[in-house]
């Protein structure tokens, strides 16, 4: 829940401005823009994602650091899990462990 | 210290550690507090504390959502979720922690219906997907995580979603650092400010700490050099007896927050007239409600809610330890009655809790060496 995740905005969803297709190391989701309404991303560029919504923008190098730094906190698995179970793709299959 | 050959630019660190120790003064002692778990964890983890000068010392601060989380509250939210057809619905973090009768997971395996969400919005989704029940999101997190409710509970309201709820512990951190500075027993000379909060509500909020409490603050980001980055800035500060904001995690935080974050907020929440947090107590304006207009959406208002209080073990002393006036393993229950596999104590329960970063860290390292010597 306190992991701050970033991520490279793939493609804005057409339905709704405030969604866009996410992605994380090799994982794609879709994360809520909602936040950043008064600077909304574009295609291209990388946020730090908490709980399924993009909380910033961040540079692309301070994006592939903050990765780097999850991992060396031994978060980046927790990392992906939690981007693998927006949307609840994963969630509703996999039981609780 | 473990991880510098690993990390980017370990000649940086080293010169930043060098930094630290020619800015320190050798007569005096130094008590700085992370006030962020998220800190606390990378403390540890990067084993900080090896090359910091022994008359520095590192207060772990409250920044830990679930270990101030009353068991109560936990309480509270499991008898809504023992109702007829209620989805209990929350993020990871909570399924382990314990409340009176067992955490939320050993509930699921009694047979509730217990569900992981790594998103507040995903719980809207399980309640359009499962229209005959209600779902009940227990909501949890700093300023981090609030916004994100917020949002949620906004789109829940404009979609006219009536089987869904927010059970809200939403804290905020400023009157945190307030109870703790005005604790007699506490001394401090700076603060480390949380980096992910303040991305959020910026450095405007941390301004009276300089002001009116006449301690530095700096917020910091979470690699190591950052850390140290942030200690060489609190040692400028305190070097000339200057008391200021500085922001040491620009690339992240911008001085003024993130205003769509606030005004999300600011329209769904109001502040609590007091709360309960696990070890330090009640503090007022220290937690956020939903608004009138939210009634419908707050499983406040909606269920009954027993407001169960559970008073902490006496043996076990987190409020000091939360509050730095003791170190984790100085707890009479540390490594024995409470541990990271059987939390007794809420700041063993998170990875973020300074209990659980000491333990999982310093406590195996050391048995380890005692091990080793004892077979040498």
């Amino acid at each position: 829940m306190c992991l701050a995740i970033p991520g490279k905005i793939i493609e804005i969803s057409s339905e709704s401005a405030n969604s866009a297709l996410v992605d994380v190391v090799g994982v794609r989701r879709r994360v809520d823009l909602g936040l950043l309404e008064d600077d909304k991303p574009k295609p291209g560029d990388w946020v730090l994602i908490h709980v399924g919504f993009a909380m910033s923008k961040i540079s692309e190098q301070d994006a592939l650091e903050q990765m780097r730094t999850l991992e060396m906190l031994g978060e980046s698995e927790a990392a992906v899990q939690e981007v693998r179970g927006y949307g609840l793709e994963e969630t509703e299959t996999k039981p609780l462990t | 210290m473990k991880y510098v050959d690993e990390f980017r630019s370990p000649e940086l660190i080293n010169k930043t550690a060098e930094e630290i120790r020619r800015l320190v003064d050798r007569n005096r002692h130094y008590r700085l507090m992370e006030v962020c778990g998220g800190h606390t964890h990378a403390i540890y983890r990067f084993g900080l504390k090896d090359i910091l000068p022994a008359n520095l010392e590192l207060i772990h601060g409250p920044g830990c959502p679930v270990c101030v989380l009353p068991m109560g509250r936990i309480d509270d939210g499991l008898s809504i979720a023992a109702k007829p057809d209620v989805i209990f619905a929350a993020f990871g973090d909570m399924m382990r922690v314990p409340g009176t009768h067992g955490s939320p997971l050993e509930h699921k395996a009694r047979g509730m219906d217990v569900r992981i969400v790594y998103s507040p919005s995903d719980a809207i989704k399980l309640a359009k997907t499962n229209p005959e029940k209600h779902v009940m999101f227990f909501a949890i997190g700093f300023e981090t995580t609030a916004p994100s409710t917020a949002l949620t509970l906004q789109r829940a309201r404009k979609e006219k979603l009536h089987n869904f709820s927010v059970f809200c512990n939403h804290v905020t951190i400023i009157p945190a650092i307030r109870a703790i500075l005005d604790s007699p027993d506490m001394r401090l000379d700076g603060f480390i400010g949380p980096g992910h909060v303040s991305t959020v509500i910026g450095c405007r909020p941390y301004e009276w700490i300089a002001k009116d409490e006449k301690r530095p603050i700096v917020v910091a980001g979470f690699e190591p050099l950052d850390l140290l980055q942030s200690i060489v800035m609190l040692l400028r500060q305190l070097r000339v007896g200057e008391a200021k904001v500085e922001n040491q995690y620009k690339r992240v935080v911008p001085w003024e927050g993130n205003g769509a974050a606030l005004r999300a907020m600011a329209e769904v929440f109001e502040l609590r007239p007091y709360f309960e947090w696990r070890g330090l107590g009640f503090i007022s304006q220290s937690a956020l409600r939903l608004r009138e207009g939210y009634a419908e959406w707050d499983a406040e208002c909606r269920f009954d809610v027993p407001g169960i209080r559970v008073t902490d073990p006496k043996a076990a002393q987190c409020g000091e330890v939360l509050k730095g006036v003791l170190k984790p393993a100085q707890c009479k229950l540390f490594g024995n009655e409470c541990t990271p596999e059987h939390p007794v104590g809420a700041l063993m329960v998170s990875s973020e809790g300074s209990c659980a970063a000491y333990y999982n860290y310093e406590h195996r390292k050391a048995a380890l060496v005692t091990t080793l010597s004892a077979l040498a």
